[in-house]
């Protein structure tokens, strides 16, 4: 149906997106071969259930739904306590049955509800269904150099893979806010750890469906849906493009018929793809070949349990155990790879000056040292290495400026350890007095005018005696040390 | 000497080869010997293993030599070509898979080969076993032992047949609508279609999953005994297998039936029974009861309407089950221009116009718009036709003991005629479909029924069928078992030997 419009109306844009998510368990959907199938050579991560050889049965992998439970709960779900799987039938070369299994009726889960926040303020967009199913494999379509015909190839290492599909209420109103819907999906896909929510790897793939309506009408206007957006970016690019197409079409008095568009990265623009004369028929059925799924109580309590802490609750239990300023809370808690950083550095420590301590290191150098967050876990700087930068801190043994040099010790040899990088450099900050004492004794003798201007009353001056004692001590005085001994020294010559 | 090594039972076989009267090789070639004997008139198999089979038996032998003999260890089976198998192509009968060679065996086939069992071939099938005289395979008709111008029925026609003529100690078969008690009620053998679940699907080429099920095919009952307590049992490849205990089914056959009550449904004699059918199946009641079981006349009205039940129910899944032979990934292949175009020629040159029709069928019933009115009545149907045999075993909810009207188990003809000739009804498939007309409720209950020989007529086979509540294979076996001992019907052997062939073909062709 077309909204008819006339030119200079203003419009309300409607945004639904419908999320796949490829779900992170060791072995696909219905068999057991490995999901890890990213760069692997094509056709080895199969077997005869997802290839679909003839008298082969799916079996439901158990970690997959409960991962797909923690999802949906996540997301403020109604977990249906009958669940079944139905056979949705076509015909395509990465579909090795025909059908795909997937859920139609009874799907996992209902009502739920996502929150995000768009500059600054905190929006909800509800959530239809969560429903579980398999993925498909991937045709590779290629041209024979020789004689310039087209052919293509069928990789099945993803069929099977398990998939969830995430079927959002149409409640955004910008492309910020379906950008900001999308990353805060991923956030907490990444934090309850179902999911690598890697959109350019194809773990977190979006359907968007975006229309236009006067502003204060209930009603919807004419859906369309734009396949083929693979990064945040994207989508947001995408939106912006159709809306404002939309915009200039009804504005010049057209209509915007039901249509699926595909978004062109390389020209910035939607396209019109062949639309089907016919809606497609998928025949769904129940899948006879698996007992419905009874949802037990005990058992999504059990799966609620061991869910692992979501972001808005870990941020608040890092101000309140460890103390942290809310900002510094809000920045560990973004993804959950820096939390998971976070606190295994303080390993159990929970005094608010080491939690301090940690979080300037992590939110400064590190994040500096390591562009991307979510690869913190693979860092050469281990959370215990850094802790062992920490310690030598907090003892004394290691000043601020030698620790800089430490650390990038630390990261360029994944070998060693902090005290050993001291020991080797000979790094250990100088707090003997009598070492100390001598070296300002020198420092005085050989800067008779910041000495002389400190008597005269430049309190200041004393900066430059500071500085010049710290650069006879190589950089590892103990600065208070420095300052004291400075103190001493000064009155008596005063004094004197 | 061969000739005394075919038609042994099972406990006669092991017996032979565990006093090493006989070794698993000298039984094996017995069996080789007479499927080269036979086969060009029974034609049961699609492909005949001998080479395979050689190498079982030696295995066998090793195997009884170090005194590790399992039930089935050197014992020559032959099965349905719908059961996949590593070492064999596995064809479903069809064009579309004549040359597919599976990477791994059935779970029953599997189970069988870890007791030491010697396949000597894969026997023939209506194709996707859609049939019921095995006029479908698209290789070649499978002849009835008894008249070679009948039909031995179907689907299983080919391991049925096998065994009646001595080709195979054992057969497995396949039940989806009957397609295993139908042929052996027309062969004159044992065939069992068990509980929904009792065992695993795994590696039997799908037709309609929710009814598809492996039964055995024997000379006695005591043999399918063996052979089900072998193959049944929980698989965690197969969802829809029960993890429900195997109980010992050769040792629940007492000979005991006395005090038991027998439901004789009178509906299944009003199905158009040929009187001498009818007649069989009438003394078999008479010798039941006296054998100290009570026969109690009830009503299975609901069971009528099992047949177009079935006819929408199956179909609509083998649609879906029958979409990944497309061509793309192995099986007959016919490329074409673009996608489409080789979809259609691979699947119009692959499959027979019984797959086509059924596909046809199925396809329209879960069409949008045609969906309730036929796949969710259907089910809806089919739930009653449960329900009836669950009120009829006193197991539904509810149900105060042994409440008038309850009996123990069911007894009915197998099927309303004897073999038909080939031919008769491959242009009306209504009257082929007709064929299953009794067997097809037992299915879509989920409960079991075992085909036992009852008598003759007009020089064929008759059988009936005792069906059981889910799970009481022991029970239906006990009573088939009884009856079997008090007769000599499942000791008669087809007229293949001896007999001037023009005497056994003379009643046709």
């Amino acid at each position: 149906m077309a909204v008819m419009t006339a030119p200079g109306t203003t419009y309300e844009t409607v945004i639904g997106l419908e999320v796949h998510v490829q779900l992170l368990t060791r072995s696909k959907m219905f068999c057991g071969c490995s999901a890890d199938y990213f760069a692997a050579p094509p056709n080895t991560h199969v077997c005869p259930v997802c290839l679909g050889l003839p008298g082969v049965l799916p079996v439901i992998n158990r970690a997959a739904v409960e991962a797909a439970m923690m999802t949906a709960l996540a997301l403020g779900c109604t977990i249906q306590p009958d669940n079944k799987f139905d056979r949705k039938n076509y015909f395509y070369p990465d579909l090795p049955k025909g059908y795909q299994i997937s859920q139609y009726d009874l799907p996992l889960a209902v009502n739920g509800a996502l929150e995000f926040a768009v500059g600054g303020e905190t929006r909800r967009a509800g959530i239809t269904r969560v429903h579980m199913e398999e993925d498909t494999g991937k045709n590779l379509h290629a041209t024979d150099p020789a004689t310039g015909a087209g052919y293509s190839l069928v990789d099945l290492n993803r069929a099977g893979v398990p998939l969830l599909e995430i079927v959002g209420e149409p409640d955004l109103r910008s492309p910020e806010e379906a950008r900001a819907y999308l990353t805060t999906m991923r956030q907490l896909l990444r934090f309850l750890g179902v999911s690598t929510g890697n959109m350019e790897e194809g773990a977190l793939r979006c359907d968007i469906n975006v229309s236009l309506r006067p502003a204060g009408s209930g009603a919807f206007g004419a859906k369309v849906e734009i396949k083929n957006v693979n990064s945040f970016r994207a989508v947001e690019r995408a939106l912006v493009y159709e809306v404002e197409r939309q915009r200039r079409v009804l504005d010049a008095g057209g209509a915007i018929p039901q249509e699926t568009r595909g978004w062109s990265e390389e020209r910035g623009q939607t396209l019109g793809q062949r639309s089907k004369e016919v809606a497609t028929d998928y025949r769904y059925f129940p899948e006879p070949d698996l007992p419905p799924l009874k949802m037990d109580p005990a058992w999504i309590e059990r799966v609620r349990g061991r869910m692992a802490e979501l972001p808005r609750a870990r941020r608040a239990r890092f101000v309140a155990d460890y103390g942290l300023r809310e900002a510094d809370a809000a920045l560990l808690t973004e993804s959950r790879a820096v939390a998971d950083y976070f606190e295994a550095t303080l390993d159990g420590d929970r005094r608010p000056e080491r939690a301090r301590l940690a979080a300037n290191w992590i939110t400064g150098d590190l994040f500096a040292a390591t562009p991307d967050r979510e690869a913190l876990g693979d860092s050469p700087l281990t959370p215990a290495r850094l802790r062992g930068l920490l310690d030598l801190l907090d003892a004394g043994r290691i000043n601020r400026t030698t620790a800089k040099q430490v650390f990038n010790e630390l990261l360029a040899r994944p070998d060693e350890d902090a005290a050993a990088i001291v020991e080797r450099l000979g790094l250990g900050q100088v707090s003997d007095d009598a070492a100390i004492r001598a070296t300002v004794g020198r420092v005085l003798a050989e800067n008779p005018k910041p000495v002389a201007d400190f008597l005269s009353g430049k309190a200041a001056a004393k900066g430059r005696l500071v500085g010049a004692t710290m650069k006879a001590l190589g950089g590892r005085g103990d600065v208070a040390v420095v300052n004291r001994l400075l103190d001493e020294e000064l009155a008596r010559q005063r004094g004197g | 000497m061969a000739g005394d090594l075919i038609y042994l039972s099972v406990d006669e076989a092991r017996d032979l080869l565990d006093r090493r009267e006989v070794s698993s090789v000298e039984l094996t070639e017995a069996h080789l010997a007479r499927i080269e004997a036979v086969e060009d008139r029974v034609k049961a198999f699609i492909t005949a293993t001998p080479e395979q089979a050689r190498e079982g038996a030696r295995l066998a032998d090793e195997r009884i030599a170090a005194g590790a003999a399992a039930t089935f260890t050197g014992i020559p089976i032959t099965l349905k070509d719908v059961l996949c198998t590593r070492d064999a192509p596995t064809t479903a009968g069809s064009q579309i898979l004549r040359d597919f060679l599976p990477p791994y065996d059935a779970t029953a086939v599997a189970r069988l080969r870890e007791q030491g069992a010697v396949f000597v071939g894969k026997s023939n099938t209506d194709e996707f076993a859609m049939g019921s005289s095995t006029e479908n395979s698209s290789f070649h008709t499978t002849r009835n032992p008894w008249d070679l111008a009948r039909v031995p029925g179907g689907s299983s026609g080919g391991p049925i047949a096998a065994v009646a003529a001595g080709e195979a100690i054992v057969g497995l078969g396949s039940e989806t609508g009957g397609s295993v008690r139908q042929p052996a009620g027309f062969c004159g053998i044992v065939g069992l279609k068990t509980t929904y679940g009792r065992i695993s699907r795994y590696g039997l080429i799908a037709f309609a999953s929710s009814l598809d099920q492996i039964g055995p095919a024997t000379r006695t009952v005591a043999d399918c005994a063996h052979t089900l307590g072998a193959i049944a049992g929980h698989d965690p490849a197969d969802s829809t297998s029960a993890p429900v205990p195997v109980p010992d089914y050769r040792a629940a056959l007492t000979g005991d039936i006395k005090g038991l009550r027998v439901g004789v449904p009178r509906e299944y004699f009003d199905q158009g029974l040929e009187p001498g059918v009818e007649a069989a199946v009438r003394q078999g009641l008479r010798v039941i009861e006296g054998l100290g079981a009570e026969l109690v006349e009830i009503s299975l009205p609901t069971s009528l309407s099992g047949l177009p039940t079935y006819y929408i129910i199956a179909p609509a899944e083998a649609s879906a089950n029958l979409a990944r032979y497309d061509g793309v990934k192995y099986g007959l292949s016919v490329p074409r221009g673009d996608l489409l175009a080789t979809y259609l020629a691979t699947r119009r040159a692959g499959f027979g116009a019984e797959v086509k029709r059924r596909i046809m069928l199925g396809t329209y019933a879960l069409s949008s718009g045609y969906y309730d009115a036929y796949y969710v009545k259907a089910q809806k149907v089919r739930t009653l036709i449960k329900a009836e045999f669950d009120r009829a075993f006193g197991r539904d909810d509810g149900a105060d003991g042994r409440a008038a009207g309850v009996v123990d188990v069911i007894i009915a003809p197998t099927s309303p005629t004897t073999a038909f000739r080939i031919g008769e009804r491959s242009d009306d498939p209504y009257a082929m479909y007709m064929a299953d007309v009794l067997t097809i409720p037992a299915n879509l209950a989920g409960i079991p029924s075992v085909a036992v020989p009852c008598g003759f007529a007009d020089g064929l086979p008759v059988s009936l069928q005792v069906m059981g509540p889910a799970f009481a294979e022991d029970l239906i076996l006990r009573v088939a078992e009884a009856y079997e001992r008090s007769t000599d019907w499942t000791a008669r052997r087809p007229p293949l030997d001896g007999a001037p062939r023009e005497a056994i073909v003379g009643s046709g062709v």
